[in-house]
């Protein structure tokens, strides 16, 4: 049995009287690419944002590795890093700034040689002197994809990593998470609403609705096993009718 | 506390003031201007005056450091202001950096970036108009001390409210020097103060220094009690504000201000 990188048990979240998540539990083990689907509104991002630590759960608990992320919060992020379309990195410095910077916060070891290894590999060698800032929202992806493998963490989080590139673009960034999960010593968790890259990428999928875990299962064989012809169809079903694929 | 981290923290504001005209200039010219002016207002005011008094020391001296209070509070609240201004909140949250590191990358940056000004200040003073800061002997030391901590409390309490209040909050922020200097008798002694405003006047210790300041000028002796009061209150201040800080800081992670930080608010 693989071991876990994220464990995730019986996480809750209210804001008032609102419960944006309920009880969920799951986990994502070494060089697994898990997706957390769901509609807008779903709990997708709270509950990412309690992985990352940015919200307290009101229940539950996260474990990376096997470090609890209430208890030991330093260690278990140095363990963890994401990439999000809605956080980029700042726009007045470099990108060899903002990589240099990460990399002590991340503590890197051998930090100048994993910065030029990863502008390299992301293609940012022409950027590597230009303000964030002014990229395009593609490059500033890979920019914030490049922080995200600084310090090779356990747990790689992503939230609509390709959201801004284009097919081709996104499919290299595809690959190279990929590569990076194969290596079996990280595990990805991973949201987006392209199904198509889901099914490409996923080797399982957590469907959310109303912030309660609706599914789980392989994206290949998932929609057959709730007669849906496809990721798609299945994903349209649980934004609009999530009650009739309870019992199912 | 780990110094790589902290110094992640420092690095990030060195890079931008070296790639910053504006950030680079703010580090000296508003001190150096109000040297310039407030050194030929002095000069003017020894020629109109029928005493001795000399009001170089008295008044440049007073306008000297307060600046440096000034400098020392927005060296931390400017630093903080360049997280929020570039919507930095997930990426500096979602790290393995403790907020100790955080705050103390932000008072280092806040040390260099005053000490700047101060230098500056030096020069100025003493190459125009002739203040000499060895007449304050020994007990320049305590008055740097006082004020460097004071403004290191301010600022720290200061980027609470903004995290606590959101970006639009920063407005609060600039005049809280403006509204202590009142209480603290930069260029008055507190004897002419009402009461109640004298009661304020001993919780703040800067005004600890400057009346101390003007005990020197006037060739009395220093009063060190006094001094160590100030000491004890500042260090008490940095305390209380790196205590509500790591509360606020509490608050926004539990309601989940931290994520949705540009919406400046919860609900």
């Amino acid at each position: 049995m693989k071991s876990k990188v994220l464990s995730v048990e019986f996480l809750s979240k209210s804001f008032g009287n609102i419960e944006a998540v309920k009880n969920v539990s799951f986990s994502v083990e070494k060089g697994e690419i898990v997706g957390l689907l769901g509609p807008n509104g779903a709990g997708k991002t709270t509950t990412i944002n309690m992985v990352l630590g940015l919200l307290e759960p009101t229940l539950g608990n996260v474990k990376i590795e096997e470090s609890d992320l209430v208890k030991n919060r330093s260690l278990a992020l140095a363990k963890t890093n994401f990439a999000a379309v809605y956080a980029p990195l700042p726009g007045n410095l470099t990108v060899f700034q903002n990589l240099r910077i990460f990399s002590l916060i991340y503590e890197v070891k051998n930090a100048s040689q994993r910065i030029e290894d990863l502008i390299m590999q992301f293609e940012l060698s022409r950027f590597r002197d230009s303000k964030c800032g002014v990229l395009s929202s593609g490059e500033q992806t890979r920019v914030c994809l490049a922080k995200a493998m600084l310090n090779q963490p356990k747990l790689l989080v992503l939230d609509e990593p390709t959201a801004s590139l284009d097919p081709s673009t996104a499919k290299e960034i595809r690959t190279k998470i990929r590569e990076f999960a194969s290596t079996g010593e990280s595990g990805v968790l991973w949201t987006s609403h392209n199904m198509y890259e889901v099914e490409d990428v996923c080797d399982r999928v957590l469907f959310l609705s109303k912030g309660k875990i609706l599914l789980e299962g392989n994206p290949k064989t998932l929609p057959a096993e709730y007669g849906k012809p496809s990721l798609e169809e299945l994903f349209i079903a649980v934004a609009r009718e999530p009650v009739s694929l309870q019992g199912v | 506390m780990s110094l790589t981290r902290c110094f992640a923290i420092v690095l990030r504001q060195y890079y931008l003031i070296r790639g910053s005209f504006a950030r680079f200039v703010q580090l000296f010219v508003w001190v150096g201007l109000d040297m310039i002016l407030w050194g030929f207002m002095t000069k003017y005011m020894n020629t109109l005056s029928d005493s001795k008094t000399n009001f170089v020391p008295m008044l440049l001296g007073a306008v000297l450091l307060w600046d440096f209070l000034v400098r020392v509070m927005q060296g931390v609240t400017i630093a903080f202001f360049e997280d929020v201004w570039s919507r930095n909140f997930l990426n500096i949250f979602a790290t393995p950096l403790k907020i100790s590191e955080y705050l103390s990358g932000l008072v280092i940056t806040s040390l260099a970036s005053s000490c700047v000004g101060l230098v500056v200040m030096l020069i100025l003073s003493t190459s125009i108009f002739g203040l000499s800061f060895f007449s304050y002997g020994l007990t320049l030391i305590p008055f740097i001390m006082i004020l460097f901590m004071f403004g290191i409390a301010l600022g720290i309490f200061a980027t609470a409210i903004v995290l606590r209040l959101g970006p639009a909050s920063e407005w609060f922020i600039w005049p809280v020097p403006a509204l202590i200097s009142p209480f603290i008798g930069v260029f008055y002694p507190l004897t002419v103060l009402p009461e109640w405003m004298r009661g304020v006047s001993k919780i703040l210790p800067p005004s600890y220094v400057f009346e101390e300041m003007r005990r020197i000028v006037a060739g009395e002796a220093s009063n060190n009690q006094s001094l160590v009061v100030g000491l004890i209150l500042s260090a008490f201040y940095i305390l209380l504000a790196c205590w509500t800080f790591k509360k606020t800081y509490g608050y926004a992670i539990r309601s989940g201000l931290i994520a949705r930080y540009s919406a400046e608010s919860v609900s």
